[in-house]
């Protein structure tokens, strides 16, 4: 599936919910059900910081795919590291770079971006994009 | 705190309290605002809205300055504003030096102790309960001057550890520096005796009183402190606006903060002679309005009266502290004996900023992190708290909500 595919997936999902109690029982679900990251990528240089919850992400070139892993101390914030995994993960760097998030406010979960939640999505989002940018001015020069 | 059975308070003007905060009309996702995070930053009644209006739509003019009618209404509401604190906290206005608010009061005498009274080997002593305001100007000013900075211990109710505090003493430390009530453990700390032994060894007081103004009443002259920090906004009054008491002599005594207007008697470009206390301290044109808005706050407090406050805010943090412990995941972080109305804790296992998400979701506003206590937080090794911080105008039915809340939180996070 293409970034925009995932997206519309998720987005149709979440249409399902009828309340904000479903949608973040859903959200914690995921996040106690994200595969664990190898404890050896759990580092200081992997870590994002954010004021108050704090997610590691680690970034792998796979036959020309960018995969991630990731993990969070805080349940929630793990869930939406999630649901960003799911969207990104297993794509190219030059669709990652280029590629328009969307889906994270049109299933009003904006506020989780707010710099002021400083939970580490916003960040992880940046960072992402800089693993791909990244890699992408290295294919190109290969 | 004892925790008795739970029965209605009665406060009857609690009704009418909340009708002068506007902010407090209104719904947060579906469901009426539940402020509780009133450590943080209180709300502001209409007395206080009105008084900054009509200080920009009538009289805005700068003070200390003009001859004419509006900068003398204005001198005038400023002069008046200090009175106001003066009295609210007992002192003499000319021992109340307007500032930003308590971390630039505590910047201000760390810098004067910097300049004229710090030396290599010295001591400061402040506490482990300390908000970073109360930490990092000392630090600063003991790296500079090869001074030492000395913490006092908490036991694991988060009390402080007094016996250890007056062993601590020595004609080397050049002050205690320590908070009144800890922002994130609630604790009301024994500072007339802090004060005394102090003393007894010629050592000057600060005190941080940000969080103690909202809930308590102070009165210097009874404390002897030598120095008091406070917060407007912490004090149903405006951000950018706080007060430092300062005794007299020690105002005498303590070098200049900054330089610039209001604060000389007269500038040649060899020399220049500074104002008497107050204004030696308050550099530059002052926040105005604030002060104003200030003043307006400190009127409101004492027009509802603080122990009627106190007691109100006392019975309210039993029933809080009486209702969240019947959540069996619940537990209390800051069980001190004597204590206020900031009642931190936590569910199981789960992260602070979890269970302020979904308090969020149903229209609770609480502080979840470390509430710029980092060290504090290490000590009793946790990531951070959620602190739910209660005001004169929180009910028993806000309270139920956020019980509610929590729960709901339990259920979710499973
Ligand atoms: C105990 C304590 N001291 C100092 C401060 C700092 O106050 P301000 O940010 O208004 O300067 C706070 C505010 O959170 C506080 O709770």
């Amino acid at each position: 599936m293409t970034i925009k595919e995932q997206q519309d997936r998720i987005i149709e999902d979440f249409e399902v919910f009828g309340d904000w109690m479903e949608k973040y029982e859903y959200i914690i679900q995921l996040g106690k059900d994200l595969p664990l990251i190898d404890p050896k990528y759990k580092t200081d240089d992997n870590l994002i910081r954010g004021c108050q919850s704090k997610v590691w992400l680690h970034a792998e070139l796979q036959e020309g795919k960018l995969v991630f892993s990731a993990d969070s101390d805080a349940v929630i914030t793990k869930g939406l590291v999630g649901l960003v995994i799911q969207v990104l993960s297993h794509q190219t760097p030059k669709d990652i770079a280029e590629a328009e998030i969307y889906f994270i406010e049109a299933i009003g979960l904006n506020s989780h971006l707010s710099p002021t939640r400083s939970n580490g999505l916003l960040s992880m989002l940046k960072q992402i994009k800089l693993y791909a940018i990244g890699y992408q001015a290295k294919s190109m020069q290969n | 705190m004892e925790t008795t059975a739970t029965q209605n308070i009665i406060w009857p003007d609690v009704e009418l309290i909340r009708n002068e905060f506007p902010i407090l009309q209104q719904t947060v996702n579906g469901n009426p605002l539940v402020y509780l995070d009133n450590g943080a930053t209180t709300q502001k009644p209409v007395q206080v809205i009105r008084s900054m209006q009509e200080y920009y739509t009538g009289y805005n003019s700068n003070v200390h300055r003009g001859v004419h009618t509006l900068s003398q209404k204005a001198t005038s509401a400023y002069e008046a504003a200090r009175h106001q604190v003066a009295s609210f906290i007992g002192a003499n206005h000319t021992e109340v030096i307007f500032t930003k608010g308590t971390t630039d009061a505590i910047n201000l005498v760390a810098s004067g102790f910097r300049k004229e009274f710090l030396n290599e080997g010295d001591e400061v002593i402040i506490s482990t309960m300390e908000h970073h305001s109360n930490i990092v100007p000392w630090q600063l000013a003991c790296e500079e001057k090869k001074a030492h900075l000395k913490v006092i211990p908490i036991t694991d109710k988060g009390e402080l550890e007094m016996d250890v505090f007056e062993s601590m003493l020595n004609p080397r430390v050049k002050i205690v520096a320590v908070t009144w009530i800890s922002n994130s453990l609630g604790t009301i700390n024994p500072v007339k005796d802090i004060i005394r032994l102090a003393h007894a060894q010629g050592i000057p007081v600060l005190l941080d009183a940000a969080q103690a103004a909202p809930h308590i009443q102070i009165r210097v002259r009874d404390l002897d402190v030598d120095f008091l920090a406070l917060s407007g906004h912490k004090v149903y009054g405006p951000t950018g606006i706080g007060i430092l008491y300062g005794k007299e002599s020690w105002l005498e005594k303590l070098p200049p903060y900054q330089g610039g207007g209001d604060m000389i008697k007269h500038v040649t470009f060899a020399k220049t002679t500074y104002n008497e206390a107050p204004l030696k301290f308050e550099a530059g044109t002052p926040a105005i309005c604030e002060a104003i808005g200030l003043g307006a706050a400190m009127a409101y407090v004492t027009q509802l009266g603080i122990h009627k406050i106190q007691a109100y805010e006392h019975q309210l943090t039993k029933y809080a502290i009486a209702q969240l412990s019947t959540i069996p995941q619940l537990r209390f972080i800051g069980e001190a004996k004597n204590r206020a109305a900031a009642i931190s804790f936590l569910i199981g296992d789960h992260h602070p900023s979890d269970v302020g998400v979904l308090l969020d979701q149903q229209g609770i506003a609480v502080r979840t992190g470390h509430h710029c206590t980092q060290p504090l937080m290490e000590r009793f090794n946790i990531p951070g708290t959620v602190r739910a911080s209660l005001a004169v105008y929180n009910t028993t039915e806000e309270i139920d909500r956020l019980v509610d809340g929590v729960r709901k939180a339990v259920t979710l996070l499973g």
